[in-house]
């Protein structure tokens, strides 16, 4: 830390325990090791590679998702009257057994280039990014 | 959900956030997001700023940026961006992001919403024995008035009641055994009383008996008591010489303060009989530094000439200081403006150690030196000491309590040195009187180093074990503060002077 400076031992260990993830500079962290060129990068569900009886299967973006789910930005009609509860975004567009909103935009009416940039979402995941409200 | 914040929608706060695009770690991004003050205590020393934080108890100096950002966090809680801009004439705003992701790791910021309460955590298997208190007899020849066991507040009833008057030497056979079969790697048997050297003669056959086992079983095992000095006789001070144990004389300063209460029956001083035993000790006893412990009242406050007294004139290695465990309405007892006269005494000498410290010269004070090697460790309590933990004491029929002060009482017994701890009763204990427990400290900054105070002097005062000693808070919160100050002052100007608290630890744990 460059502003804090650990004075007890406890301190010590309190700057040892919070210690962020090393970025690619420093080397790979111990937790990222399956991929070196993503060291340092969000991997998620990826992290460590599968196991190595599974063949390795088609790479799905954890999270993302290329179908449009009402339920945010618009109601089902297309407006804002029947917008979906928390509880039920939470359920929609999961990734697999993930049960975290990876909600998409409307893409046919608020944000329709938003995967403009991603020509193949196993490769180009990155670039899309987030919107907001308008 | 908070919006993730880009240079760009930094704009739309009050500042631009220069080369910043992950935001603050940790916290919630957003310059909308607004934090708080974390719970920490500060203090200057050598003209550097320092946190102790609450409930780690870590210290970290903070440089000027975060010193800037808890000053203004002090006023109230605020959004970053206001932050960011108030400080933005002395730190850029990188920098101050910066910071406040180090504040945020070490908790001494967090977001305004309101934080999940700390969970009670209890010792999940048993922690061996440390320390076994074995007080071989409750007789004393001294009537010393604030007498926690023969006074007016006594808990256990040592002059009729049903414990024996000593320690037979079966009893303190099966103490040494017990404290063996409990202990790590080494047990420390601690004597003690009554007058502990009246029963010398059970005490003699008892170190021998445990260093004979202790090497059959291929266990440590060390030895001290507590003595009023009354009974140090040449050939007791050999054998303690000899057998190097440790001592810690009972004394509570020059003739005129140790007269005032260490009396014998007859209402005649101690002073001149212990005085010249205390010297012969000194003289002869050189295998462990030997250190008085002195009791203060409302008419013995003057710490500095018991000091000089005890250290300068009589030769004790150290002298550690402890306000007399009574309840308030006895005359002995010492009031607010007692203690407020005592911290202010405390100060002045605790001033001294420190010149000595850095001077590189031992100084023998030992209360500031137990203090500053908590401090060192960082140690975040959740009972205030070690007692019915690490710690037990024995009556002289072979119960085992809480702690030597509890020795003989039935209500806080846990079990005996035969049949062995009891462990359901053990637990039940420590669930009680866990810190969280203890609703008046979770206000407290300096819970992490008092854990709510003695239990004997909570239960002499309030009745209870379980309840803080609420009337020395004050105190306790004055102390720390100037045991922080002398230990920051120390980290910056001899900081190889803390190096010898490194190992406090490490010692501690390989004699389990």
């Amino acid at each position: 830390m460059k502003h804090l400076n650990a004075i007890n031992r406890k301190a010590a260990r309190v700057e040892e325990v919070t210690q962020p993830a090393r970025s690619s500079a420093e080397g790979p962290s111990p937790a990222v090791t399956a991929d070196p060129a993503s060291t340092g990068d969000v991997v998620a569900l990826q992290q460590g590679g599968q196991p190595p009886q599974q063949p390795e299967g088609p790479h799905i973006p954890p999270g993302c998702s290329i179908v449009f789910s009402p339920g945010w930005e618009a109601d089902r009609t297309g407006g804002t009257a029947g917008l979906c509860q928390p509880v039920e975004r939470d359920l929609f567009d999961c990734h697999m057994g993930c049960y975290w909103p990876a909600q998409v935009p409307d893409q046919l009416n608020h944000a329709p280039d938003w995967t403009a940039k991603c020509a193949a979402a196993q490769k180009d995941w990155r670039k899309i990014d987030l919107v907001f409200p308008g | 959900m908070r919006e993730p914040v880009s240079d760009e929608r930094a704009d739309h706060g009050v500042t631009k956030i220069a080369g910043v695009e992950a935001g603050v770690p940790g916290i919630s991004p957003g310059v909308d997001t607004v934090v708080r003050l974390g719970e920490f205590h500060t203090f200057e020393a050598a003209g550097e700023r320092f946190g102790y934080m609450v409930p780690s108890a870590a210290v970290f100096a903070f440089d000027a940026c975060a010193s800037a950002i808890v000053a203004a966090l002090g006023e109230g809680p605020r959004t970053i961006g206001d932050l960011t801009a108030a400080l933005e004439p002395r730190f850029r705003p990188d920098e101050v992001w910066d910071t406040l992701g180090e504040l945020y790791r070490v908790r001494a910021i967090a977001e305004a919403r309101a934080s999940a309460p700390l969970p009670t955590i209890l010792p999940l298997t048993v922690i061996p024995l440390q320390t076994l208190v074995v007080n071989v007899t409750n007789q004393c020849n001294l009537a010393c008035e604030y007498c926690y066991e023969y006074g007016e507040d006594k808990i256990v009833d040592t002059e009729n009641g049903q414990q024996p008057k000593f320690m037979s030497e079966e009893t303190a056979r099966e103490a040494i055994d017990f404290a063996l079969r409990e202990s790590g790697k080494t047990a420390m048997v601690t004597f003690f009383g009554g007058e502990t050297l009246m029963n010398f003669p059970v005490l003699k056959k008892t170190v021998a008996y445990a260093r004979a086992r202790a090497a059959e079983i291929g266990k440590g095992i060390d030895f001290s008591l507590t003595t009023n000095a009354t009974l140090l006789k040449p050939d007791v001070i050999d054998f303690l010489a000899e057998e190097r144990i440790g001592v810690t004389i009972s004394i509570d300063g020059p003739q005129e303060i140790q007269d005032k209460f260490r009396v014998f029956n007859n209402g005649k001083g101690s002073y001149d009989l212990v005085a010249p035993k205390i010297k012969a000790l000194l003289a002869r006893h050189k295998s462990r530094p030997i250190g008085a412990r002195v009791t203060l009242t409302r008419q013995t406050l003057d710490v500095m000439k018991i000091y000089r007294h005890l250290h300068d004139e009589m030769g004790f290695w150290e002298v550690g200081f402890a306000p007399v465990t009574t309840a308030p309405q006895r005359g002995h007892a010492i009031g607010d403006a007692g203690f407020d006269h005592l911290l202010s005494q405390f100060r002045i000498l605790a001033q001294d150690f420190l010149q000595a410290s850095l001077e590189g010269r031992h100084h023998g004070f030992s209360n500031v030196r137990e203090t500053l090697q908590e401090i060192h460790q960082g140690h975040a309590k959740a009972y205030p000491c070690g007692a019915g933990i690490g710690l037990l004491g024995v009556a002289t029929d072979g119960n085992v309590s809480l702690c030597h002060r509890f020795a003989g009482s039935e209500t806080h017994s846990f079990g005996s040195v035969t049949g062995g701890v009891d462990r359901a009763k053990q637990a039940a204990f420590l669930d009680t009187h866990h810190i969280n427990h203890k609703t008046d400290c979770q206000s407290c900054w300096a819970r992490p180093i008092c854990a709510g105070g003695c239990y004997h002097e909570a239960h002499t005062r309030y009745g209870s074990t379980t309840g803080p000693n609420l009337h020395y808070c004050e105190w306790i919160r004055g102390w720390t503060h100037t045991c922080l100050e002398i230990y920051g002052e120390l980290a910056v100007k001899n900081p190889g002077f803390l190096r010898q608290f490194d190992g406090a630890d490490d010692e501690a744990s390989q004699r389990h």
